[in-house]
């Protein structure tokens, strides 16, 4: 029993209520939003002290045993995931002070804000299956109101598609687990896999774990990415950027989470589709951000790309796979949001997002060019940057397991994503500087704080890799071996 | 829009008042038996919404006037309150216990930490329900 | 039963699907509301239908119904629901402000 596991999600819960109370008071809801935050971000850190020395925690609520009751389980891979959400989320926050406008902090952003990144928490850290798809929705629906925000034409239209795909995708996740339920009996995470390691995994379990590999696929935007492009592009920058840091990438833990600790009885069913899922993921998304000349589309498309190069990972099932997986996962949180935030700002300065009318920023804007350089140079995987490991580990993973094609696919699509980095910097900081400060249709007051401290945190993930290489594998040792994640919800 | 409905209107003044003592019923029967919080806050809203139809929005917000968006943000308080408040005594978080009081009318009645809980559900539901009703309906 | 429910279910998701496909809000939140519905009978199926009274403290007898689908639709039909009222009033917003109950019609000039 540990209570510090419910405490990731109650904090910014119980802070959205009491803000949504304190509706006029827009100073107060700024402090205590980020207060709740940062409060988060030092009990993950906790938590994963604890994890590193104590083995994986659990917490069964209201004191019912499990498979009874719901257990919250804390291993080291939710618990790294917990701590790159928190900062992820307060850089998008402190960059939504600024951003985001009066008239959205008075309809409830904060609160709104706060109960995404509950949901978001509370998957991560969830035993149950329901109780997965609950925090699903509880960051859906939070996604839904953030997402029409604003809301002109376009921005409607591809908001309503999105929230259809999610509603028919939850749907689907409810159809998989009332499968599950009458197949197993159980929905406890760690009870599923027992009961199906006893009976075997069959024909008809394979087949609800291509369904829950549907749903998870939408979620997270691999193969079925079509409404992401759209979607993730309308919204303002901050809310943007918070969606493409973590809401496909809770899609990515739940698949992982799924596919190690439950249905990893025939990989060469399951995790070889998952694997040509990933390649032909890479492919049209590196296709997709080539071919763009719209700033934001092109980073959305590196979206896809990046989701497809980890789940590489996961198809290996090797030490070394999965640890490029969880490194990869950390830095794509990170630097996603970095992107999407400096790729707004550019928007913000330049007034459209059209990469032919903007030119030669990097003369007024040094600070945001070179970070946007390390981003990118991030993100292609140069050593010593956050992208490298990931990168070797994912690679190294692939070539051991004998997935030769979908390794050099993901070295492919390391290339995709050069060309496209590159065309935005070379396009939009370098040339020649055709506005004047004056012209300009924004500033950046504010704008580079947020920026900074992520650059720094995806820097420091890089030069530090060897202080968190200990947790990572521990990680990665946990998700090989579902016994130790099961005698920790048993005991 | 001036309602004008003779019937709803009388019958409204009568049902209302059954509507919501059943609805108290229903919310403290729910320990042992069918009932909750829950119902319990969807009858009182049903109620709510109904003295809504026929008087129009304007008169009932004059006579209650509670902000259903606060009311609801409370009640969730209230209710991961009760959990939050097992957590300081050490035991895991929602945990609920109970104990028996003599009461001088009631005789023996048996007291649970889960009906603070259920207050909470049941203003939540009334608070989320309402609203949406009203934010449906608000530009007539 | 239970094959008779499946069935019901399998003829609910069709008309749902059909609603969903075609133009208007309104048909398309009609169509998810009822895929949900569909859903939330295929859980209580999952559990077995009348095998035994209801799960509760009170009543004394052998065998008693799985009480865990019920808990489970119960959730599934609020999310529903909530889900279902933010999407109408979503709707009902464009619909106001673009005057067009078409998804086509909603399609921006931007990059189209």
């Amino acid at each position: 029993m540990n209570n510090l596991l419910i405490t990731p999600v109650v904090i910014p819960l119980l802070t959205g209520m009491v803000l949504i109370i304190f509706q006029r008071n827009i100073q107060l809801q700024r402090v205590l939003s980020l207060i709740a935050l940062i409060v988060t971000s030092v009990i993950s850190v906790l938590l994963m002290n604890q994890i590193k020395n104590d083995g994986i925690q659990t917490l069964q609520l209201g004191g019912w045993e499990a498979p009874f009751g719901i257990s919250f389980v804390g291993d080291m891979f939710s618990a790294l995931l917990l701590l790159a959400t928190s900062i992820v989320s307060i850089g998008c926050l402190i960059y939504a002070f600024s951003s985001i406008g009066r008239k959205q902090e008075k309809l409830y952003f904060y609160p709104l804000f706060l109960f995404l990144i509950t949901g978001v928490n509370g998957s991560f850290l969830t035993g149950d299956l329901f109780n997965l798809y609950v925090f699903f929705e509880v960051f859906l629906v939070a996604s839904y109101v953030l997402i029409t925000m604003g809301g002109d034409k376009r921005q409607l239209q591809e908001s309503l598609k999105y929230i259809f795909t999610n509603i028919i995708s939850s749907a689907f996740f409810l159809i998989g687990v009332a499968y599950l339920y009458s197949m197993t009996g159980t929905l406890n995470l760690a009870h599923l896999s027992i009961r199906i390691s006893e009976v075997g995994q069959d024909g008809l379990i394979t087949t609800v774990a291509f369904l829950f590999l549907i749903v998870f696929a939408l979620k997270a935007g691999l193969l079925l990415f079509f409404w992401l492009p759209g979607s993730y592009s309308v919204p303002p920058t901050a809310i943007a950027g918070i969606f493409a840091a973590l809401l496909t990438k809770v899609g990515i833990y739940a698949m992982i989470r799924m596919f190690t600790l439950i249905f990893y009885h025939e990989p060469q069913i399951t995790h070889l589709f998952i694997g040509i899922l990933a390649a032909v993921t890479m492919v049209l998304g590196g296709i997709g951000a080539i071919g763009y000349w719209d700033l934001r589309k092109i980073l959305t498309y590196n979206v896809v790309i990046s989701v497809g190069f980890i789940m590489a990972g996961l198809v290996s099932m090797t030490p070394a796979g999965m640890t490029g997986s969880i490194y990869y996962l950390i830095h794509d949180m990170l630097i996603k949001a970095l992107v999407f935030l400096i790729g707004g700002t550019v928007i913000h300065i330049a007034g459209t997002s059209d990469l032919k009318q903007i030119s030669g920023l990097i003369r007024h804007h040094p600070r945001l060019g070179w970070m946007f350089f390390i981003a990118a140079l991030s993100m292609v995987g140069i050593p010593p940057l956050s992208g490298f490991l990931g990168k070797v580990f994912i690679t190294k993973g692939t070539f051991e397991s004998g997935y030769f094609w979908l390794g050099g696919i993901g070295l492919l699509a390391s290339l995709f994503i050069l060309y496209s980095m590159i065309k935005i910097f070379m396009n939009a900081f370098w040339g020649e500087t055709i506005l004047s400060e004056e012209e300009e249709k924004g500033t950046t007051k504010g704008l580079l704080l947020p920026i900074a401290l992520l650059t720094v945190g995806s820097l420091t993930l890089g030069f530090g890799a060897e202080g968190i290489a200990g947790h990572v594998a521990q990680a990665a040792e946990e998700l090989l071996n579902p016994s130790l994640y099961i005698s920790a919800v048993f005991d | 829009m001036k309602p004008n409905d003779v019937i709803l209107r009388s019958v409204t003044r009568v049902a209302a008042v059954i509507i919501l003592t059943f609805s108290i019923y229903l919310f403290m029967n729910g320990h042992h038996h069918p009932g909750g919080g829950f119902i319990g806050g969807l009858s009182t809203a049903s109620a709510i919404v109904l003295l809504y139809l026929s008087f129009g929005i304007e008169k009932v917000r004059e006579n209650i006037r509670t902000d259903f968006k606060k009311l609801a943000a409370i009640g969730v308080l209230i209710a991961i309150g009760t959990g939050t408040a097992s957590v300081l005594f050490g035991k895991p978080f929602l945990t609920q216990t109970f104990g028996h009081v003599d009461l001088p009318i009631f005789g023996d009645t048996e007291l649970a930490s889960a009906l603070i809980f259920d207050t909470g559900v049941a203003l939540a539901v009334i608070g989320t329900a309402v609203n949406i009703i009203l934010s449906i309906s608000e530009d007539r | 039963m239970e094959t008779l429910i499946v069935i019901l279910v399998g003829i609910l998701i069709s008309i749902g699907t059909y609603l969903i496909l075609s133009r208007q809000f309104l048909r398309i939140v009609l169509g998810a509301s009822i895929v949900g519905h569909a859903v939330n009978l295929l859980l209580i199926t999952s559990g077995g239908l009348k095998t035994g009274s209801a799960p509760l403290l009170g009543e004394k007898t052998a065998g008693f119904t799985d009480a865990i689908p019920q808990a489970l639709i119960l959730t599934a039909i609020v999310i529903n629901f909530a889900v279902t009222a933010l999407v109408l009033v979503l709707c009902y917003r464009a619909y106001q402000n673009f005057g067009t109950d078409d998804m086509e019609q909603l399609r921006g000039s931007e990059h189209e």
